[in-house]
């Protein structure tokens, strides 16, 4: 229960660093996160946050970012530093105090109206009705504000939303119940404007909690384009400095493995550049002195320098960032379906109330009886289950596709991913893994010796290939063998000594397509072939989305054999070299033809394209901006996600409709007692109460739907 | 009446003071992280003094 007891006097000039640490999802890795900072020297306290992913670190200023990743490093965590002004706002925080009022008044006043309903009258019920007032008037002036503020937003620009009737129906109940009580009269319905706020706010928070929940996921993930890079001083000494720092002219240390923190030009060393994330294009582009390389490219092969032409707003990413702003306000232009049915249902309930007041008035009630009547018509429709229809069903299904590693980003991307009846699919890192992978046949020719050297060798380099020999390898069940003076070097491989034979793993004597060979002393060099694979089950989720009524094609911005092969694969039809505004101009195509569009890629160049479609979905492994454009990301390798978002998100819809039904019906039942003028507070009470509850109860049926 | 003059007030009070006390939560902190808090109480700390 208590915190961990660190006794370390915290240090006036002690700094606070977030890192990012995307693998920690439970208590151990919590545990194991906090003890191996709070190891470091100079670390004074680590504080986990679950939620968002992230650890808050006090520390001296002697201690830096580095040191800090390297001790997560050391427990098997990979972490990123992060910005503290960079922390997001909270969309649920702003709703939880207004809730926790609305809940204490609600049950405060419900304890007044219990003594009234229980038949209290005279004095004790017009002290009760005080009291409720008291209590009830300024909590709904405080809990109703978010619906007041977004009602008021919507008319001045002479539209409608679920918060115009809401706020229209909490704010004549509120004054008739006060003009009741300062009359002594025999109905006071603070209770239920309090129990309406109530729900209501519930159902904000739950879907605040939906949209918070997946935006840390998403920030927690890699990040793509570093946030620090070494810098090469004039004295020739090195030290880190952070993305937002670099200027033009300084040379950075690009070490093999790292991604570019901006533009620049290659001053010594030869390597290759992956660009996919930037292109699209699967082979790794050569680079020499001279070269111009891009912000957000893996080095893959060497060391090298790169004096920096560009950074910040003026790197290529620029004109990507240019085109997303501009595809990107198509979308803002859906009305969720919450809304449209508030378009409808608006004008209905207040034309109801109208006509119940004019006809109470033609049958010779008095004004003041009409109005009454009114009023209760307008209180019984107010769409308490409707407010929570559309949000428990959304929350439940984000919650389900969560444990399927889909992150929703909000309720609206379910409401157009049901929509869809067509994919545009990226190749590179989408369809594909975007990283190489071993060929089974050679791996299959190791000797199980072999393979324990090969592995034992990979473990020691960071080189994507190393690391793709290391997953197949380990994935088999390969232990590493034992070796002795391992040295690497850049651009080279690895070389090591084993049972007193020299080995190594390294680049090939013929370089043809990415490959690497382990040469073992006394045997014959074993040549280990690398390609990029379709992500596992991509078959299988092709064939669903096709029996889920999608039309699949390929959008890519490879190379036509590259695309070539993988269409061949999987039988798709393709469209290749495709830069990021052919892509985004395929999609408008299609969309000018009716179709509702859905799109799936991973790089900076789809960007665009995610932001243009109808609905989108990137890959875990997407670059920032394919993550944040899109309106879904899946963390696990296989593709069934893709049809497994779309199948869930129909069958959420289903649901919200089933919703709509049972909180209409609702009404049809209790709208004609309130025309009659039959309604009571407590009728009101208990109906909105049920009808909640049944609303709630058919959501969770989605619980389990995203098997 | 006379009981009313006496449990309406301690009512209210207690009400009162459970809202108080959520404020004083909130502004603590102490919603900043429900996940963590839910998983915190698993974390082993034998190797603590």
């Amino acid at each position: 229960m208590t915190a961990p007891a660190m006794h370390i006097a915290i240090p006036d000039d002690a700094v606070h660093s977030v890192l990012a640490v995307p693998g920690m999802h439970c208590a151990g890795c919590m545990g194991k996160v906090e003890r191996a900072l709070s190891a470091v020297d100079g670390v004074a306290s680590a504080r986990t946050n679950l939620t968002a992913r992230t650890v808050e670190v006090v520390h001296s200023p002697q201690v830096e970012t580095p040191t800090l990743v390297a001790a997560l490093a050391a427990t098997g965590f990979d972490a990123q530093p992060r910005e503290i002004a960079a922390e997001p706002v909270s969309a649920v925080k702003p709703l939880l105090a207004p809730l926790g009022v609305a809940a204490f008044a609600c049950m405060n006043v419900m304890l007044m109206s219990v003594s009234v309903w229980s038949g209290a009258d005279g004095t004790t019920r017009a002290l009760f009705h005080w009291v409720s007032a008291l209590i009830g008037v300024p909590a709904i002036v405080y809990a109703g504000r978010p619906f007041f503020a977004s009602a008021w937003k919507v008319l001045r620009y002479g539209k409608t939303n679920m918060d115009v009737p809401i706020s229209i129906g909490v704010t004549i109940a509120t004054g008739l119940s006060f003009y009741e009580t300062i009359i002594g009269g025999a109905e006071a319905w603070f209770d239920g404007v309090l129990m309406l706020l109530m729900f209501l706010l519930a159902g904000r928070v739950l879907d605040a909690m939906m949209r918070d929940r997946a935006r840390s996921g998403v920030d927690a993930l890699l990040r793509q384009v570093a946030t620090g890079t070494m810098v090469v001083a004039a004295d020739g000494e090195t030290r880190w400095v952070e993305t937002k720092a670099l200027q033009p002219g300084m040379l950075m240390r690009v070490a093999a493995g790292e991604r570019l923190a901006a533009d620049g030009e290659v001053l010594r060393g030869q390597t290759r550049f992956d660009q996919s994330l930037l292109t699209g294009e699967s082979a790794p582009v050569p680079a020499g002195p001279g070269t111009l390389v891009h912000a957000g490219t893996l080095n893959i092969e060497a060391p090298v320098d790169v004096r920096v032409t560009a950074s910040g707003q003026d790197t290529a990413l620029s004109e990507i960032a240019r085109l997303m702003e501009v595809a990107g306000q198509s979308r803002s232009k859906y009305v969720r379906i919450a809304d449209r049915a508030a378009r409808l249902y608006a004008p209905a309930v207040h034309t109801l109330a109208a006509l119940t007041f004019a006809g109470w008035m033609l049958a010779g009630a008095g004004w003041y009886q009409s109005l009454v009547i009114a009023i209760a018509v307008l209180i019984i429709t107010c769409p308490c289950a409707l407010g929570l229809a559309v949000p428990v069903a959304q929350v439940v299904a984000a919650g389900a596709l969560l444990k399927k590693g889909v992150l929703v980003k909000d309720g609206s991307a379910l409401e157009r991913m049901a929509e869809i009846d067509r994919i545009l699919i990226d190749k590179t890192g989408t369809l594909t893994l975007g990283r190489p992978v071993p060929d089974e046949a050679a791996l299959c020719a190791l000797s199980p010796l072999q393979a324990s050297v090969a592995l034992a060798l990979a473990s020691h380099s960071r080189h994507p290939l190393s690391l793709g020999l290391v997953q197949a390898l380990a994935a088999r069940g390969i232990l590493a063998a034992l070796l002795e003076d391992v040295h690497e070097e850049a651009g080279q491989g690895v070389t090591a000594r084993w049972n007193g034979l020299s080995v190594a793993l390294g680049r090939p004597a013929s370089a043809q397509g990415m490959a690497t060979a382990l040469r073992i002393q006394g045997d014959a060099v074993r040549l280990i072939p690398f390609a990029d694979r379709l992500r596992p089950d991509a078959e299988a989720a092709l064939a669903r989305l096709g029996s889920l009524g999608v039309e699949a094609s390929i959008l890519s911005g490879d190379s036509v054999p590259a695309v070539a092969a993988i269409a061949h694969a999987t039988g798709l039809t393709a469209q290749a070299a495709a830069s990021p505004l052919e892509k985004q101009e395929a999609i408008q195509r299609l969309q000018n033809a009716g179709r509702k569009v859905m799109m799936a890629g991973d790089g900076l160049n789809d960007g665009p394209a995610l932001a243009a479609a109808h609905a989108s979905i990137a890959p875990g492994s997407a670059s920032d901006v394919g993550r944040q454009a899109a309106d879904m990301v899946f963390t696990a390798d296989s593709l069934l996600a893709i049809p497994r978002a779309i199948r869930v998100s129909r069958k959420t819809m289903q649901v919200v409709r089933q919703n709509f039904v049972l909180a209409i019906g609702y009404n049809v039942l209790a709208v004609p007692l309130a025309i009659l003028g039959h309604v009571t507070p407590l009728i009101a009470a208990v109906a909105m109460s049920t009808s909640s509850l049944i609303v709630v109860a058919n959501s969770l049926r989605l619980a389990g739907e995203a098997k | 009446m006379n009981g009313v003059a006496f449990m309406l007030p301690i009512a209210l009070g207690m009400g009162l003071f459970g809202l108080a006390s959520f404020f004083w939560a909130l502004k603590r902190g102490q919603f900043g992280d429900l996940d963590g808090a839910a998983a915190r109480i698993l974390i082993d700390e034998e190797d603590l003094p």
